[in-house]
């Protein structure tokens, strides 16, 4: 049996320090261990009591979201979350924050950003069918803004494309505020079978576990607190601590595991991603309320000599972990095999709630599993209201100066990168491996079929954050409501959301109040369209030299076709079809491009917004529908309906006065152009 | 009919070929995984698109060692049809099935679109039931730049084995219709023989109308046709 060569470092209060651990944090260590911790267990309590990992900033919040509804499955506290389709199968899908990471390396960043999400997915024991990414960057005039926005894009193309799951659509914003902390936030929804749904569960005494993917290596050893803290002068030295994607292992790891899955060989199963073996293990057995032994001199290394501080808390990509009885352990084993993928059993769950990683012979660490998980602080952090709020509101919608030449306004809105055509973007995207597409990108929603059934998912992603800015609260319900209205305008009913919740420094007390207005206007939105939230997550600390980016809470909502011919597309059909309006047409332009644009003003209040009035347009919308079909005896639908948010902004609007003439050409040179322009 | 259709490490559109045949054209279809060395079962072989071996090193440049490769030369040898779609197709030519060698795009980006080819013969097993001359079909890829030395591609021009050709909605084959760079706008190819092809638009991508396009229905109807003058 092998043995310790190395010794582990003292722990000194610069170790501590250094940790992210703060003197209270450090005390609770020694309250729970009753001594003081070994290097390993240190690192340990570092990487799970993070913000990332810890959600102690959030948490408390967090559970104000309505999170039950009879289509849920699975809310939140799993991989990700997962609802009832009808047909025996259920749809699971989750977003995740790949921001820190995207900004220090972009290509990188955002490939294991695209890698993660998938893992989360098909760990339930789903296939994987549909990625769609929700990006954010500084404006396109910078050149470091440029090689972040085009090596993200790569990174997507590069990991998606290889493992063959489309990205179906997205959205992606420019602001100043987002300069140097640019978002990447990656949405996937997967299929399985309702009652074939996998779980994180490291339950069962005695049994197995199996360490199956990629050798562990040195890369993304404390990613996690990484993404935990603000971003400085020194942030570019951190870029050995982004984890490098190598898609074509994890496209094996997918195709091995739903074979494992499918044949009933697992009782447990689940990636390791952020914190690595050292979060995967100890939540599988906080959950199961069991506990595990691991030998980390049997887990594969990329290169010799690793300590087990290093094993435990390595981010390496492409990795799982499974819990198997031991009767079916070769036969696992062998799947694997198949597919050329390292798997070796390194551990096996125990009843005494123990974490306890060995190094052959030498116990590294030995600590109640119950303390990593469930014994992390929660903060009720000191929440304020900006004192330069009510300015920021401020707005005389008289002191803005008209200009009258609509047609030179339209132009410029249509070529900004926000606005402008993003198929220079999707194109790089394979957009329709799966044969599922049925509305591509360049819709506000996409649509895809369900093999084996008649239906049909609609999927988008949907944030202002500008309108966050100028009210959290508004602007938290806006991006539900708007998510559901692209949702419905593809004539499906909204199910359910995610949530990838962008906030600055939670230490600071104005962006607490940011967050909390937001989480307050996210759940009464959600309440009213009936759509719970069933997973999520919160990335903090996008902050960079002090400067905090705009409340960025970004929805993923899914919505079910019941018949997925009945889909409608968004453009215009016919020469003299009608153009309707729903809904009201209120004398409001705070927060809009125009204002930013052509007056450089970002104050004033977003549109008003009464979710009483939205559900009932969306419900006649869909009800109306629903007798149009009919009427058409379920053919597929002619009409088409536009429901964008800001609405008017880029719509010709014609009382008797044309106010605004322009060539279809005109308008597609400015539309069209924008990203060539920049690359 | 019996379609086989070839699984490498990386394959992703293995799926989509098998809903095609066994779905869309209803004909049996099977996997076969790339470490079978016997083809002996199967009336057409797809090589599938996707990223095989990652397409670590060059696009096929790995796949073309892996057993079954030995099983598709033999195959095509005997008369089989074999087609291969986009990295298929790059597999083909790294085996040396087909002549010629794939460059990556122009743009230096993978393209994800929709783009228009010209039939340029409908003496193929392939192309036999295309009664349009131009077809929509999706390409997906960042190396389908096809190039071949002038010997080789006089050689393809005089026994008319370019079977496809990149052009715009009138059939012109424009520069600007042209998406990756490929010479004179070459999007698929066939050997001598005629039994073993190469192309870059995906056709399993559009052959059902709820994808909004059935154009890449007409190549399998082809190859259905084809297969039972044969029988």
């Amino acid at each position: 049996m092998k043995t310790l060569k190395k010794e582990e470092p003292k722990i000194t209060k610069k170790l501590i320090k250094d940790h992210g651990l703060t003197d209270e944090e450090y005390q609770r260590v020694i309250d729970i261990l009753g001594r003081t911790p070994t290097f390993t267990e240190l690192g340990i309590f570092s990487v799970m009591w993070s913000e990332h990992c810890s959600y102690k900033s959030s948490r408390a919040h967090l559970r104000k979201f309505p999170t039950k509804g009879e289509v849920v499955i699975q809310g939140p506290g799993e991989n990700a979350g997962a609802i009832d389709i009808g047909d025996g199968l259920a749809a699971i899908f989750k977003m995740e924050s790949h921001n820190h990471p995207s900004f220090i390396e972009p290509y990188q960043g955002a490939a294991t950003g695209v890698g993660g999400i998938l893992r989360d997915i098909f760990t339930m024991g789903a296939r994987p069918i549909a990625l769609m990414n929700s990006l954010r960057f500084g404006p396109l005039q910078h050149s470091k803004n440029r090689y972040i926005f085009e090596g993200v894009v790569s990174g997507i193309a590069g990991y998606g494309n290889c493992i063959g799951v489309p990205t179906v659509g997205g959205e992606i914003y420019f602001s100043e505020c987002y300069n140097m902390n640019p978002l990447v936030n990656v949405f996937c929804l997967g299929i399985a079978k309702k009652d074939g749904i996998f779980k994180g569960n490291a339950s069962g005494v005695g049994n197995s576990l199996i360490y199956a993917g990629s050798k562990t290596g040195r890369d993304g050893i404390h990613g996690v607190t990484m993404a935990s803290e603000e971003f400085g002068e020194s942030s570019e030295e951190k870029r050995p601590n982004v984890q490098v994607g190598d898609p074509f292992t994890e496209k094996l790891l997918v195709e091995a595991c739903l074979d494992v899955m499918k044949k009933g060989l697992v009782v447990g199963i689940q990636d390791m991603g952020g914190a690595g073996l050292t979060s995967s293990s100890s939540e599988m057995a906080g959950r199961a309320g069991t506990g595990v032994e691991i030998d980390t001199s049997l887990v594969p290394t990329r290169e010799k000599g690793m300590m087990p501080y290093e094993i435990m808390l390595s981010e390496s990509q492409e990795r799982m972990l499974l819990v198997v009885e031991k009767e079916k352990e070769k036969e696992v084993l062998n799947i694997f095999k198949k597919w050329d993928i390292d798997a070796v059993k390194i551990g096996m769950v125990t009843n005494d709630g123990i974490f306890r990683i060995k190094y052959g012979k030498n116990i590294v660490a030995e600590m109640p599993v119950k303390s990593i998980s469930d014994s992390a602080p929660v903060y009720e952090r000191p929440i304020a209201r900006p004192v330069r709020q009510n300015d920021i509101n401020y707005l005389d919608i008289n002191e803005i100066p008209v200009n009258n030449d609509f047609n030179t306004i339209l132009l410029k809105l249509l070529s900004i990168a926000t606005i402008a055509n993003k198929a220079w973007v999707y194109e790089q995207y394979d957009h329709m491996v799966r044969t599922n597409s049925v509305v591509l990108p360049g819709s506000d929603a996409a649509v895809i079929r369900v093999k084996g059934t008649n239906k049909g998912l609609a999927i988008t992603t949907d944030c202002n954050s500008r309108y966050c800015y100028l009210d959290p609260y508004k602007g938290g319900m806006i991006a539900v409501a708007e998510a559901a209205r692209n949702i419905v305008c593809t004539g499906a009913r909204p199910l359910a959301i995610t949530d990838c919740l962008n906030f600055g420094n939670p230490e600071k007390p104005e962006i607490m109040w940011q967050f909390v207005e937001s989480i307050k206007g996210i759940s009464e939105a959600c309440k009213v369209l009936n759509t719970p939230v069933i997973s999520g997550n919160v990335s903090f600390y996008n902050d960079t030299k002090g400067i905090s980016i705009y409340p960025t809470p970004i929805i993923g909502m899914v919505g079910l076709l019941e018949s997925v011919e009945q889909h409608i597309t968004q453009w215009f059909k016919d020469e003299g079809d009608a153009i309707i309006l729903l809904g009201k047409n209120l004398e409001e332009i705070g927060g809009s491009e125009y204002l930013k644009v052509i007056h450089n003003i970002e104050r004033g209040k977003p549109p008003e917004i009464n979710l009483n009035f939205e559900m009932q347009i969306q419900k006649a919308l869909l009800d109306r529908l629903n007798i149009v079909k009919d009427a058409l005896n379920n053919h597929a639908i002619p009409y088409n309906i536009i429901g964008k948010v800001g609405g008017m902004r880029l719509t010709i609007n014609n009382n008797n006065d044309r106010l605004i003439d322009l060539s279809v050409e005109d308008i597609n040179k400015a539309w069209r152009g924008a990203f060539e322009a920049n690359f | 009919m019996k379609f086989g259709i070839i699984v490498f490490p990386g394959s992703n559109c293995d799926h989509d070929c098998y809903h095609a045949a066994r779905h869309v054209l209803n004909q049996d279809a099977e996997f076969i995984w790339h470490k079978e060395n016997k083809l002996s079962s199967f009336d057409v072989i797809i090589i599938p698109g996707g990223f095989s071996y990652g397409d670590y090193l060059r696009t096929g440049a790995i796949a073309k060692f892996s057993p079954v490769m030995k099983a598709v030369r033999k195959f095509a040898k005997d008369g089989g049809l074999v087609i291969g779609i986009c990295n298929g197709f790059q597999i083909l030519l790294e085996a040396g099935l087909l002549p010629g060698a794939m460059l990556r795009n122009r743009t230096l980006k993978f393209i994800c679109k929709d783009i228009y080819v010209r039939v340029e013969s409908i003496n193929t097993p392939f192309t036999n039931k295309c009664d349009k001359k131009i077809l929509r079909m999706p390409i997906a890829h960042a190396e389908g730049n096809y190039f071949a030395d002038p010997k080789t591609l006089s050689h393809l021009k005089e026994n008319q084995q370019i079977v496809f050709r990149y052009s715009n909605e009138s059939g012109e084959t424009t520069d600007s219709a042209n998406p990756n760079g490929s010479l004179e706008n070459i999007a698929g190819i066939c050997n001598e023989n005629g039994n073993v092809l190469g192309m870059m638009p995906h056709p399993e991508r559009c052959a059902e109308a709820i994808l909004g396009n059935e154009d890449g229905r007409l190549i399998f109807e082809s190859i259905l046709a084809s297969l039972k003058q044969v029988r």
